[in-house]
């Protein structure tokens, strides 16, 4: 139609009159500079927050995944035979999403909360509801936190069967630590929550707020190994903090991994009858296999039931425990630091005859409750050989060969004489820790050639220090290191440092450090003669322990009195059974008990048979043991 | 030939396009953002994204028929229709429904709502058309000024009665075609609004003490450069700085005053003074975050945990614009922006070749509408707009907002398409 192309140029021209602001099209410009500046602006904007800006990708992350951190069953504990000793028992932690609940609107018919009933499901009063709801929204409003922990299983299904008419309200399921046979509280130890310098200790990063973690015995030495490694699950939750399901199908999601069982080398028994005998008296038994160095029983008393460290009650039960004058919580095997007294004169007398000092036919002089300086209570004749000071417990003859060493002419001088002395010592396992798997553990004591020099500005010979020959002064040993000196010599010449764990649950090796036997470099000689002369102790007509002999079960032993600054003598003994082959080797110490024999010997005695035969026949020192109770200053 | 067929078959397919896109982008972001694993289906009556399904084949229907009605129906019945919905926004005042604190709804029954102040903006936008088209009217007189300005401010104010800020604001976009059409002032009007704004935002941001100081500093350097120069119009430079520093003194009143607190705090948290990220700002904080973790390219369709979760508000109606920035990433939003750009640019080149005046105006208008809707939604869901409830142009859910919106588009691609056959 090429007319209609006129027809428009005449029309168009005509319009153009017609039509006003037509000479302002050029503003169109600037609109669309305005529009195309905005859409600028925004992509700019767009790509900042969405492409530069990484901080978005992480809020989001944390407004819509939950990590629910899964909690591995801790490791059980059992004794050498299998025993259970300590085992995990479900607990319920009543949680609350505080944006969850209606209490407010308690005239909402729908949701009728009912806070009294509530109240008396959960056996609180409305300020400690209150209170625990404040305690809950400070947390979060929006995330979960504890309402109510540890709630036992009983209460849990009662209250469960009608939480639902408490929205918000939900129950976490957690585990405790049980104890089926309520002993060895202190070997096993305790959990509790973590505290902020164990986090701050916490280098890999494992722990957060709210854990739980081993505080002492083994749950604190092999927290590792119990714990296991926690799991993972990420969850996606909407905005009123509703699980929406498994974010990426779980991929991200890490199972946990249990914990390790732990078999100790304790005997449930042995331990349970320690506690038994020790019941009335304050001190301590630690009795060890010599062939292994596990330890068969722990003892300290006085002790508690471990239960009363668990669960809700666990600070007011901490805290009565912490007030009790007779200290519960202190484990003496380990912390208690004593004179050894004439239990010592072992450790001396091995020393003298390895050092080639004396043999055992060497006599010395003893003048009996004349000798000077230190009197002899015993009856014995005047020349004591080796084995008769043994059984007698001949202080002049100790003292002697302890002066004799140190001034050994092979030596040069007495410091280099009592630094070799030092040195076999601590060989033997004395004055310092053997670092195995009991945290807590004391040095002792053996005095330094420098606090001596200190002490007694250098001028100091052996006469000045002659009462360490005796187990008495500055020598200070624990029970643990005191039985370690019953298993050397129950071994014969070496021992294993003593330890508290057999194996575990799977085939991990047991660290090194305890299966590492440790040679002082004493001839076996020596202690063939010195067994002798602890197996009279018993059987020898003036034995100080001659009264426990058992005719089936050849015991040895050595009583010691010590004079310590507390009051009466500390009872001490140590003995090995049987003497040929030894079972068991172990150290008592009665607190102010008086002498070695009148109660440290008689238990020993009773642990060596109840271990060897399993059973006791001596009722009525049995009776006498369990029923006796000694009086102490400090006891109220 | 059949005239009718012809004239569609001269629609403006990038418009068209374009439109189809946003509404198809618009429909499956609801039916992410909604999500319900229950009823998996987008084609779900039951669920907001297969009602919106119906809300799209209305708006397509209604298209439809506009297309086929004669183009000269809207230029002669604007003033009717403009009457019909001011009467409607009345009606509104009288027996509407309050939501969220505006009272815009009448409910027509069956669960069906309608909200007038969609329409007004179409209204008026034919309605100023209209006016302007007649051949005795001339911007440059008084009396048509008055009347012009009148027939966009009374709608306006009726919206604003309804205390439905945000689409009363919506007409402040007439300023485009009134500047475009040459109504006298509205250049200096749209520079002093800008200026304004910048004032009102520093003085806000900074405080009156600094604002003078600038103020004061600036005047010296421009009375320095105009008696250095001998510029005449001195008079005209004083007064400028004369009213700045009035505005300035007066912002601190007007701000505490004049405005609500909610809106005082929306505008606080928007420039950063309210760091509120429960309360007020909880909206844009969580709008932020979800378009924020979308990254590049975005976690994938239905793989967004903010807007689904409901962490976002409103997220399949104002706040629609989370889920494309959470889902689809910055390639996804960068492509929405652009595409409304495009749309915008279209309009206005479409209108600047119609002949009619009618046309032309009526194009400006709801370039000036969409524009205006889509700086304060975006702006706000990215945190550099208060927050102000008005829906994203065919993307929002909503049915009033989808029939206006395609309506408005509508009408103007028939007057587009029948441009040739105008005299």
């Amino acid at each position: 139609m090429p007319n209609q192309e006129k027809t428009f140029t005449f029309v168009t021209h005509e319009k153009a009159m017609k039509t006003k602001s037509n000479n302002l099209s050029s503003r169109k410009l600037l609109i669309m500079g305005i529009f195309i500046a905005v859409g600028v602006v925004f992509i700019i904007k767009l790509f900042s927050l969405q492409v530069i800006d990484k901080h978005y990708k992480q809020l989001a992350d944390n407004n819509a995944l939950r990590f629910v951190t899964q909690y591995p069953a801790r490791g059980k504990v059992f004794d050498r035979n299998g025993e259970l000793l300590v085992f995990n028992e479900a607990v319920y932690d009543l949680m609350v999403i505080p944006k969850q609940t209606i209490i407010k609107d308690t005239l909402d018919p729908y949701y009728p909360f009912d806070t009294i009933g509530f109240c008396i499901l959960l056996d609180i009063d409305k300020n400690s509801f209150i209170e625990r709801m404040k305690k809950a929204k400070n947390e979060s409003y929006m995330k979960p936190s504890p309402f109510m922990t540890q709630i036992s299983k009983e209460n849990y299904t009662h209250i469960a069967e009608v939480l639902y008419r408490y929205p918000g309200f939900y129950f976490q399921t957690r585990t405790v630590r049980h104890y089926p046979q309520a002993i060895a509280a202190h070997t096993l130890g305790d959990i509790g929550e973590i505290s902020q310098s164990e986090l701050d200790k916490d280098q890999e990063g494992y722990y957060k707020q709210g854990d739980y973690i081993g505080k002492s015995g083994i749950e604190k030495f092999y927290e590792k190994e119990l714990r296991g490694v926690k799991g993972l699950k990420v969850m996606m939750v909407d905005v009123h903090n509703r699980v929406m399901g498994s974010f990426m199908d779980g991929e991200l999601d890490k199972e946990p991994i249990a914990g390790k069982d732990i078999y100790l080398g304790m005997d449930a028994e042995l331990q349970a009858y320690g506690e038994r005998l020790m019941e009335g008296k304050i001190g301590s038994i630690v009795a060890v296999e010599p062939s292994t160095g596990q330890i068969l029983a722990f003892v300290t008393s006085p002790t508690y039931d471990p239960n009363l460290l668990v669960g809700r009650e666990r600070g007011k039960h901490y805290l009565e425990l912490q007030k009790d004058p007779m200290k519960p919580l202190i484990n003496r095997a380990i912390s208690g630091t004593y004179p050894p007294g004439s239990t010592f004169k072992t450790v001396v007398g091995l020393i003298a005859m390895q050092s080639g000092t004396i043999t055992p036919k060497t006599v010395f002089h003893c003048s009996g409750v004349a000798s000077l300086p230190i009197k002899c209570t015993h009856s014995h004749g005047s020349s004591p050989d080796f084995a008769n000071a043994i059984m007698n417990s001949c202080n002049p003859y100790f003292y002697e060969s302890f002066k004799a060493t140190i001034n050994n002419p092979k030596f040069g001088n007495i410091k280099n004489g009592y630094q070799y002395w030092k040195n076999m010592t601590y060989k033997m396992g004395l004055g310092h820790k053997f670092n195995t798997d009991i945290p807590y553990e004391r040095s002792g004591n053996i005095p330094s050639l420098e606090y001596y020099d200190r002490m007694y500005k250098g001028q100091w010979n052996s006469l000045t220090i002659r009462s360490l020959g005796i187990g008495q002064g500055e020598v200070l040993v624990t029970p643990l290191q005191l039985a370690n000196i019953a298993a050397m010599i129950a071994n014969e010449g070496y021992y294993y440092p003593p330890h508290l764990i057999k194996c575990f649950g799977d085939t991990t090796a047991i660290p090194e450090v305890m299966t590492t036997r440790i040679d002082p470099g004493i001839d076996k000689s020596y202690f063939k003669v010195m067994k002798a002369g602890l197996r009279t102790v018993f059987s020898g007509p003036a034995g100080t322990a001659r009264r426990f002999e058992l005719s089936d079960i050849p015991q040895c032993g050595k009583t010691g009195t010590a004079q310590n600054p507390h009051g009466n003598y500390h009872s001490n003994f140590i003995a090995f059974a049987p003497a040929n082959d030894p079972k068991i080797a172990l150290a008592v110490i009665i607190e102010n008990g008086g002498y070695g024999a009148t109660w440290a010997a008689p238990i020993a005695s009773l642990m060596i048979e109840k271990y060897i035969r399993g059973y006791t026949v001596r009722e009525e020192l049995e009776k006498r043991i369990m029923e006796g109770r000694i009086s102490y200053k400090n006891e109220r | 030939m059949n005239e009718r067929n012809s004239i569609i078959g001269r629609i403006d397919w990038v418009t068209l396009l374009i439109y189809l896109a946003l509404v198809l982008i618009g429909w499956f972001s609801i039916f992410s953002a909604r999500y319900n694993e229950a009823h998996p289906s987008i084609f779900d009556m039951s669920q907001v994204y297969g009602k919106q399904l119906i809300w799209i084949g209305a708006a397509l229907l209604i298209g439809f028929i506009i297309l086929l009605i004669d183009a000269k129906f809207f230029n002669a019945f604007s003033l009717w229709i403009y009457i019909a919905v001011l009467a409607s926004l009345f009606m509104v005042l009288v027996y509407g429904k309050a939501t969220k604190g505006a009272t815009a709804w009448i409910d027509l029954g069956g669960g069906i709502k309608f909200q007038p102040s969609e329409f007004a903006k179409m209204a008026t936008a034919l309605a100023v058309a209209g006016y302007l088209d007649r051949l005795d009217v001339d911007l440059q007189k008084r009396k048509d000024q008055i009347v012009t300005a009148a027939l966009i401010l009374v709608p306006m104010a009726l919206v604003l009665m309804q205390n439905d800020t945000g689409s009363a604001i919506v007409f402040v976009s007439f300023i485009f075609v009134l500047y475009r059409e040459g109504f006298p002032g509205t250049g200096v009007a749209m520079t002093a609004g800008v200026v304004a704004i910048i004032l009102f935002i520093f003085t806000l941001l900074w405080s009156q003490k600094i604002m003078y100081v600038i103020l004061g500093g600036l005047f010296v350097l421009t009375l320095t450069f105009y008696l250095i120069n001998k510029k005449k119009d001195i008079i005209t430079m004083v007064a400028v700085f004369a009213f700045s520093f009035a505005f300035v003194f007066s912002v601190d009143y007007a701000f505490n005053k004049v405005l609500q607190t909610h809106q005082r705090n929306r505008i606080l948290v928007m420039l950063g003074k309210l760091n509120d990220t429960k309360d007020v700002g909880y909206n844009v904080h969580q709008s932020k975050i979800a378009i924020g973790s979308g990254g590049l390219t975005g976690k994938g369709f239905l793989e967004g945990t903010q807007t689904k979760y409901d962490f976002v508000p409103e997220q399949h109606t104002d706040f629609i614009f989370c889920t494309i920035g959470e889902e689809a990433g910055f390639l996804g939003t960068s492509a929405v922006v652009l595409l409304y750009v495009a749309l915008l640019l279209r309009i206005i080149i479409l209108a600047e070749r119609q002949r009619s005046t009618f046309s032309r105006v009526y194009g400006y208008a709801i370039a000036g509408i969409f524009f205006v809707h889509i700086t304060i939604n975006i702006g706000m869901t990215i945190g550099l707009m208060p927050v102000i409830g008005i829906p994203l142009p065919f993307l929002s859910y909503g049915g009033s907002s989808m029939l206006a919106f395609t309506m408005m588009l509508a009408i103007f691609m028939k007057q587009d398409a029948n441009r040739l056959n105008v005299l």
